[in-house]
């Protein structure tokens, strides 16, 4: 694609690797759900193993939270600097 | 907990729900969606997920397989994971095409082949009717467990007729809030508000049991812990072990679900207002899910130690509390499982029943009547409507039929994977059809064609108690196997019919759309078929009614420049025009409708062609155009600064005849009044002498003057003489230091200079590059204003011949803003009375330089004023013209 540009500023490369990141998230939470039962189900099976789901199903919340929050900060500030670029007038409304 | 208490206490959270519904539907009319569309109203009408099946299921399927319960969570929140680039995209693709259901969705992909909507509408409805009649089981039984105690016999026949009830009255509640409208955008604010507050109830009753049992019941969750590890351990407790090939075909199969099913569809795309909101739900919804299974183990093992080994596991959640006297929190509880059921009910019944109308009743009605109307314009739109409120009657009256033929006997848990597997076999298909241009409609039918025959052979019939129609291998587990060979199977079929097929040129078009996410290429498809918009406006009204038709038309007409209500019949309208409609009756019967209005000229692949032409030559047109901007702001730059040049000037040249009148008339005026005097015949010889050397000083001044302006006329036609000779700048440069030493001679200047370097020949015209270096000189000695003076020359010779010299000051130099205007003609530094001269100087020089063949320019960034002369080897040869003109 000859209309892109082959190197970006410091925020767009943080938010391309932000959505790296985000594409990542549901393989990595695939695996580690998979991987400990198929590995060792006995020990899964048990009070143990359900803490440890448990424990690695709240993690991966507040690790997707976490995420989506950087994301949408990201975000706004490339929209802000788009904004500043294509508009100098100042916009007190901008997201 | 008595019956007809229990019975008041229903109809009055029946009432509430009623009356949510209507005042968020009234509020959504009056255009207040502000909070009706807030993220968490969004999220919570997202656990419409967790039905009764989960509710009550859930805890059941622990009490029997241990942890493999959790998969049909973990499943969905591996997909929300993937919410930020998988789901919101989702969400924006199929607001754009204003899909209405999974089935429209994949039909509107695959070329708006409505047949492949009826195919997935039939899985749907299969899978969908034993899975309501579940939730109708489930309020069923909880009201047994309520009334176990001492039943009259009228008390009896009520609770026979409960399931009888409940769908009676989920059939009015989905009636009234669910087909109010024929909207474009297929938006239910007053259902979505309803089961979001259903989803508080449910998760506020879950959580406070869950609580209850593990503070209340067990000694803390060190002990519940302890309760867990004793059951997990028991070895009469085999299927608590987890096995690897369930565990990931139920992953599968709930991720794929929590996106497929109906109802789940319904919610998480078409309700849905835009895909930012799925920011939130990314990770409100996976933790709605983790509060609603983190107590499901401690009920299970808690109802395993305390109630007796025959009670139903499936009604833990209510028989515990019950039992231990807890009234109040089991009527919670019992709420909280109504609303799970109730809410399920509601929008799968809604969602199903779009389809039904959408894909079966009105093709099926259109086909039959393809006579010309010309009855009552409505009529479409009462059919449309009538055709979902029959189809929600008719699902109800079916799955109560199930519920009543099946005994309510099966587990809960198996009916819902019955509904989950079967939806999952959508998901090849729509994955595809999102991901890859290549995915054809041959595909999506073998696809999603092999996938149901298998899941209906291995799954659903034996579900029903019709076994052994396909074999399955004795080691492994039969619903892994069946889930993973139809979901293998299906997606294979896919893949190959999609490699050897050929789409069709609408197929094409939408697969490029669906997958780069961008809005559908307009194509001038029908614009050959009719030359006007009224037989459209006509059947928009069918569709709309009259009043939203207008408007529609209206404001498109107003987009095109127009007035009235007929717009041109541009693409872009039919474009617009035929989605809009594909909201309300789906996309492959508005693009019936519309090809039948217009003429139904087919598409074909050289259309194709032209409009990938068209999007590239517009692509090319808005490059040029760009270029052609950018040219023109350059020019309009160079224009401003032209401008603002010839201003200044203007000014500098007004100032200037002020000046030069001036200067003219001081002399002038001296020589009158001395002329005068001399008159006088008192007058001594002496005074007269002194007076008549003033006349001729002044006199003098004015011939200067005079000779400076026709010098400057002289050298600026090109026509001033030159006498060439060769000379040293060393020479030159002495000369011209001692001469312009009589400027300002009081002022002391250091002279830097390399003599060496000052002994560079060149054949030039002596005198004239004189004149050019003392003006120079004398500039400096006049507007220097350094407390110590210092004038630096450096002469550099170049290498093509000639030299340049740099005559630099160290004062405060000239401002930029001057730097500009200094050589030209009326050009006057700071004022008048210390100039002394008209500012022709350095115009005289300038003109000189160029008679010369060199340059002459001021030299920013020195520290001072600074001006660099360059002179060529030798002067040019004046040109033929300038000989002739001079002879």
């Amino acid at each position: 694609m000859p209309d892109r540009p082959l190197f970006l500023e410091r925020a767009s490369f943080r938010r391309r690797r932000l959505g790296d990141a985000a594409r990542v998230m549901p393989v990595l939470a695939l695996l580690l759900v998979l991987v400990p039962v198929w590995w060792m189900p006995e020990r899964i099976s048990s009070a143990g193993g359900a803490i440890w789901l448990f424990g690695l199903w709240a993690a991966l919340i507040v690790a997707i939270w976490m995420l989506h929050r950087t994301l949408r900060r990201a975000d706004a500030t490339t929209l802000r600097a788009s904004r500043a670029i294509t508009d100098p007038r100042p916009d007190d409304h901008a997201v | 907990m008595p019956f007809e208490a229990l019975v008041a206490g229903c109809l009055a959270y029946v009432a509430l729900m009623f009356g949510v519904a209507f005042a968020a539907d009234r509020a959504a009319g009056r255009g207040k969606v502000r909070w009706l569309d807030h993220p968490v109203v969004y999220t919570l009408s997202l656990s419409v997920y967790c039905s009764a099946w989960t509710f009550y299921g859930a805890v059941g399927y622990a009490s029997r397989s241990g942890l493999e319960f959790a998969t049909i969570y973990l499943g969905p929140t591996i997909v929300f994971a993937g919410a930020w680039w998988g789901l919101r995209r989702l969400v924006r693709v199929a607001r754009m095409h204003h899909v209405t259901s999974i089935a429209d969705l994949i039909s509107a992909r695959f070329g708006k082949s409505n047949r492949l909507a009826g195919l997935v509408t039939l899985i749907v409805v299969v899978a969908a009717t034993p899975y309501v009649a579940l939730q109708l089981q489930s309020v069923s039984l909880s009201f047994e467990v309520f009334a176990t105690d001492g039943l009259s016999d009228i008390r009896v026949a009520g609770m026979q007729g409960t399931a009888l009830w409940v769908a009676a009255g989920l059939a009015l509640f989905t009636i009234i809030f669910g087909t109010r409208n024929l909207a474009a955008d297929e938006r239910h604010h007053g259902v979505v508000t309803a089961i979001a507050l259903e989803a508080v109830v449910k998760i506020l009753a879950f959580l406070a049991l869950g609580i209850f049992v593990v503070w209340g019941l067990a000694d803390g969750p060190a002990d519940m812990v302890d309760r867990i590890h004793r059951t997990a351990t028991d070895p009469e407790n085999r299927g608590w072990l987890l096995q690897p090939d369930r565990w990931t075909a139920l992953i599968l199969v709930s991720g794929a679900a929590v996106i497929a099913l109906p109802r789940m569809f319904q919610v998480l795309v078409v309700e849905a207002a835009d895909e930012d909101r799925l920011a939130t739900a990314g990770w409100a919804f996976p933790a709605y899910l983790f509060a609603m299974s983190l107590f499901v183990l401690p009920i299970a093992v808690m109802g395993r130690d305390v109630l007796p080994a025959d009670a139903n596991p499936d009604l833990y959640v209510l028989t515990l509390p019950a039992q231990s006297g807890q009234n109040w929190l089991a009527f919670l509880v019992f709420l909280g499982g109504f609303s799970a059921a109730t809410s399920m009910v509601v929008v799968c019944t809604i969602a199903v029943s779009t389809m039904i109308s959408n894909h079966w009743l009105t093709p099926l009605w259109l086909t039959l009547r393809r006579r010309p109307q010309s009855g009552d314009p409505e009529d479409l739109r009462g059919f449309v409507l009538n055709a979902r409120r029959l189809a929600i009657l008719a699902m109800m009256a079916v799955s109560w039929t199930y519920y009543q033929a099946s005994g309510g006997t099966a587990a809960l848990a198996s009916m819902g994977l019955v509904a989950f597997t079967g939806m999952a076999q959508v998901m090849p298909a729509m994955l595809g059809g999102l991901l890859w241009r290549g995915a054809n409609r041959q595909g999506a039918y073998a696809g999603v064609g092999t996938g149901s025959l298998l899941w209906m052979l291995m799954i659903f019939l034996p579900s029903l108690g019709i076994d052994g129609l396909l074999p399955v291998p004795p080691e492994v587990d039969p619903l892994a196997f069946a889930i993973l060979l139809s979901l293998a199977v299906n997606t294979l079929a896919f893949i190959a019919l999609s490699i050897f097929g050929m789409p069709d040129p609408v197929e094409r078009l939408q697969g490029l759309s669906f997958v780069s996410a961008v809005d559908p290429i307009r194509h001038s498809r029908v614009a050959r078929g009719v030359d006007q918009a009224e037989p459209l406006l006509v059947m928009a009204r069918r569709v709309w009614g009259a009043e939203d038709a207008l408007r529609f038309f209206q404001t498109e007409a107003a987009l095109q420049g127009k007035s009235g209500y007929l717009p041109d019949l541009t693409p872009g309208f039919l474009t617009r025009l035929e989605r809009r409609l594909a909201g309300s009756i789906g996309s492959a019967t508005a693009h019936a409708m519309i090809d039948s209005v217009a003429g139904g000229v087919k598409l074909t692949v050289s259309d194709l062609m032209q409009v990938a032409d068209e999007a590239q030559r517009a692509k090319e047109e808005t490059q040029r155009l760009e270029n052609a901007t950018a040219e023109l702001a350059r020019t309009a730059r160079q224009l401003h600064e032209a401008n603002d040049k010839l201003t200044a000037l203007s000014v500098q040249k007004d100032a200037f005849l002020g000046q030069i009148s001036h200067e003219l008339r001081t002399p002038m005026t001296s020589v009158r009044a001395f002329s005068e005097i001399l008159k006088n015949p008192t007058l001594t010889p002496e005074e007269r002498s002194r007076f008549a050397g003033i006349i001729h000083d002044e006199a003098g001044r004015l011939t200067r003057l005079l000779d400076d302006l026709l010098d400057l006329s002289v050298l600026e036609s090109g026509q001033a003489r030159l006498s060439v000779m060769p000379v040293t700048l060393h020479d030159l440069i002495d000369r011209a230091l001692t001469a312009a030493s009589a400027t300002r001679p009081e002022r002391h200047f250091r002279v830097e200079r390399d003599p060496l370097a000052e002994y560079v020949g060149i054949i030039t015209d002596a005198d004239r590059l004189l004149q050019v270096l003392i003006n120079v000189i004398s500039n400096a000695r006049k507007y220097c204003d350094a407390e110590h003076p210092v004038l630096i020359i450096r002469v550099i010779r170049v290498l093509q011949g000639g030299a340049q010299i740099d005559i630099a000051d160290n004062g405060s130099g000239i401002e930029p803003a001057r730097q500009a205007l200094i050589f030209e003609k009326f050009a006057r530094l700071n004022d008048p009375a210390r100039a002394g001269g008209a500012g022709l100087g350095l115009a005289i020089c300038k003109e000189i330089m160029a008679n010369l063949g060199g340059e002459i320019t001021y030299l920013p960034g020195q520290g001072g004023a600074a001006f660099r002369v360059v002179l060529p080897r030798r002067p040019p040869v004046p040109s033929d013209a300038g000989w002739r003109h001079r002879a």
